[in-house]
């Protein structure tokens, strides 16, 4: 049986998605922009799509939905624009964002501080969720934006966004959150929730990839971060991506239409799951799960490294995700997994598995006994668990490699 | 970056067969007790190294024959990924048989070439060479148990890259000889810092002691010292006269003067002097200075101090110049 078990990563585009899509390559093909009637061809479908956007995650006629080609470039964009509009051209100088975004923000408040700009990177408590109270401290008469993600993609964690997002409008500050891991994967309501700007992605709610979106609140000024035609209004150039913009609209109508009743199919399986393998002894779980996006696990294995577990999941045809430094190009420690903190150990020990709507119970059982087998294999392997002590002098005072 | 760095390699594919195979099915994990290897009249060694907090941790047993130190059997137990469960056990494959005084001489790319299916391909990719310097550095603390050495009395040299095993007298040659002024060119020369990149600079997977880039700036200061020392001698002996050189060498040879005379002590007041430019005209060389640091707001800048640099330079350069502060 084959069991992917990595969503918050990507999804499989669904099927009726990729039918939507179809048409739109060899069928109708025109560019949108153009006036014949190859180009009106598919603006029905254009149209379609962005009702459907619109609905799911209930935004105002007023405010602006802007498709661009991935959440990075969303991100990219806020936080570049911000820049140019509030500091460079303005009297802000500060951004506050968190230690655990996605390095689509993180990086890029790096790039903006060599350029001078102050950024406050907040920590996150032991639940690995952003207070209020913090975010509300740092907000200053200088501050340009604040740069909250709805959910993590390594805990499914939420943050307090409708908090955060009514101190934001109190103070008169600009409000943006990442909601990749939230679109589609929880209701997301920017009728009820004061938010300036919203990032997400198609292929993380069964979409393509290569589609995203920025959402601006009443239209908002923000200048743009691709230059060109007219496209968007003039917001975001470059030629409409007709089918992925009528399959982002197809997956989001598809991921949110009966999102309570989705939730919690998904919540019973992952609830499943997380209470079998919650049963090994030495292990434990990240954050509350009623505070968690339903389909997302963080759980720490005591003394089975994470990219080890990962290597004998893959075996078992387990596809999961590990935030250990042994598992990235550059052995640094997942700066998420450390922010949580945990004595460190979550750094080198945590396995991530994210459901979505498609994983069966059968995967499910599945998993829970590869997984079981896989711990007992790499705890018999492992020094943690080993019974003959060392040699006098032979042990180990104190970790003598230095991570950061 | 380059065509094939577009998509970057799968960390997992360029794992060798044996790697895979041993990461599987590790051949020689498990423990050996005290009272087995006594009921054999052996002597039992355990070792650590590493900790599950700092993401790799190795134990490795010894059972030691006594009469001539063999290692009889060797066991392992490791928290580690796939490379270093492998690398560990064929680690201790490497150990089985050998006295312990041989056993010590098992670096860590002896390891790593007895993961490789062929000789010419390497058996992980460059940021797992990493996990292979365990095995040498839990062998060597094992060995210190039995010998009641420290571990670190094997070392017969400074090891600045664990990865590719390069000593710091060889880097500071190569950077000598080879006139290298970055690090890449540190690194495409010697392999130093071509692996986990902890040795590079601090900030990496681990600290380190010694840094290349400490090094390349300590190395190219000392050549720097040198070059100026024997311009400085070179003029001394006679060699060279102060008003027919080049602009460069004026700079230098000023430069090498102060170092000598002057420098010391304006640095012991927390200041410093550097040269902005020289000037020749009919009547005298022009030296243009910038005082640095506490020198720049000092009274005796431009009276006792100024004097004499001023003083010095005539007397071991030439008596044309003039020094002026900008």
């Amino acid at each position: 049986m084959k069991v992917y078990l990595d969503n918050n990563a990507t999804t499989m585009c669904d099927p009726l998605v990729v039918k939507a899509m179809e048409p739109f390559y060899s069928e109708v093909y025109g560019n949108p922009n153009s006036l014949h009637k190859y180009g009106t061809a598919p603006h029905p479908a254009i149209t379609k799509a962005i009702d459907q956007v619109y609905t799911a995650i209930n935004a105002n006629d007023a405010d602006d939905v802007i498709f661009t080609s991935c959440a990075t470039e969303s991100n990219n964009w806020v936080l570049q624009s911000v820049w140019v509009d509030h500091i460079l051209n303005g009297d802000k100088n500060h951004i506050i964002t968190t230690e655990v975004e996605h390095p689509s923000i993180l990086s890029t408040c790096k790039f903006l501080e060599d350029q001078g700009v102050k950024v406050t990177y907040l920590p996150v408590n032991e639940q690995g969720v952003v207070e209020v109270h913090t975010v509300k401290s740092f907000i200053t008469d200088k501050t340009a934006l604040v740069s909250i993600m709805w959910a993590s993609n390594e805990t499914g964690m939420i943050n307090p966004i409708e908090e955060i997002g009514k101190i934001c409008k109190e103070k008169g500050v600009l409000f943006h959150s990442d909601a990749v891991q939230a679109v589609g994967k929880i209701p997301v309501d920017l009728q009820a929730i004061h938010v300036d700007f919203i990032s997400f992605s198609a292929h993380k709610f069964h979409g393509p990839k290569g589609i995203g979106a920025l959402y601006i609140k009443n239209s908002q000024a923000l200048s743009p971060l691709l230059h060109g035609g007219e496209h968007m209004g003039g917001r975001r150039s470059g030629t409409l991506n007709v089918p992925f913009i009528v399959g982002m609209g197809e997956a989001m109508e598809l991921a949110t239409k009966n999102i309570q009743a989705t939730m919690s199919k998904i919540r019973a399986k992952r609830d499943r799951l997380e209470d079998a393998i919650s049963e090994l002894h030495d292990t434990f779980v990240v954050g509350e799960r009623n505070n968690r996006t339903p389909n997302t696990i963080l759980i720490s294995i005591k003394g089975v490294e994470g990219e080890g577990m990962l290597w004998d999941l893959n075996n078992g045809q387990i596809g999961a995700s590990t935030g250990s430094a042994c598992a990235s190009a550059d052995l640094e420690a997942n700066t998420v997994m450390l922010a949580i903190g945990a004595d460190n150990e979550l750094a080198h020990t945590g396995i991530r598995l994210s459901l979505s709507r498609f994983t069966t119970d059968e995967e499910i059982e599945y998993t829970i006994n590869h997984f079981k087998e896989a711990v007992a294999r790499l705890r018999m392997i492992s020094s943690s668990f080993a019974k003959q002590a060392p040699t006098k002098g032979g042990e180990v005072q104190e970790c003598e490699l230095h991570h950061h | 970056m380059a065509k094939a760095d577009v998509l970057g390699e799968s960390l997992w594919d360029a794992y060798s067969n044996k790697v895979t195979t041993l990461m599987n099915n590790p051949q020689h994990q498990g423990e050996i007790f005290d009272a087995e290897a006594e009921a054999r009249g052996n002597k039992l060694i355990v070792a650590d190294f590493g900790a599950e907090s700092c993401g790799d941790a190795v134990r490795l047993y010894w059972e030691i024959d006594p009469k001539n130190d063999e290692i009889v059997n060797s066991k392992f137990k490791s928290f580690g990924c796939g490379t270093a469960i492998a690398s560990s056990d064929v680690m201790t494959e490497l150990c089985i048989g050998k006295t312990v005084q041989e056993a010590v001489k098992i670096t860590n790319i002896d390891v790593e070439l007895a993961l490789r299916d062929d000789p010419e391909t390497p058996a992980v990719p460059p940021q797992k060479m990493h996990c292979s310097v365990m095995a040498y550095d839990v062998i060597k603390k094992a060995a210190g148990l039995y010998m009641g050495v420290d571990a670190e009395s094997f070392e017969e040299e400074i090891i600045v890259c664990e990865c590719a095993r390069v000593s710091l007298g060889t880097l500071q040659e190569v950077i000598k000889l080879n006139d290298l002024k970055t690090c890449s060119e540190v690194t495409d020369y010697t392999k130093a810092g071509g692996f986990c990149k902890s040795c590079i600079k601090p900030g990496g997977h681990e600290a380190r002691e010694w840094y290349l880039e400490d090094i390349l700036v300590d190395t190219r200061k000392e050549m720097d010292t040198e070059k100026m020392k024997s311009a400085a001698d070179a003029m001394a002996a006679g060699g060279g006269n102060f008003e027919e050189m080049t602009l460069v060498q004026q700079i230098k040879a000023v430069d090498a003067v102060i170092d000598e005379s002057v420098r010391q002590f304006l640095v012991m007041d927390g200041g410093d002097v550097e040269i902005i430019d020289i000037k020749k005209n009919d009547r005298s060389i022009d030296i243009y200075i910038r005082y640095l640091g506490a020198c720049g707001s000092c009274d005796s800048s431009s009276t006792g101090t100024l004097y004499a640099i001023e003083s010095t330079l005539q007397e071991k350069l030439s008596d044309k110049i003039k020094v002026l502060p900008i």
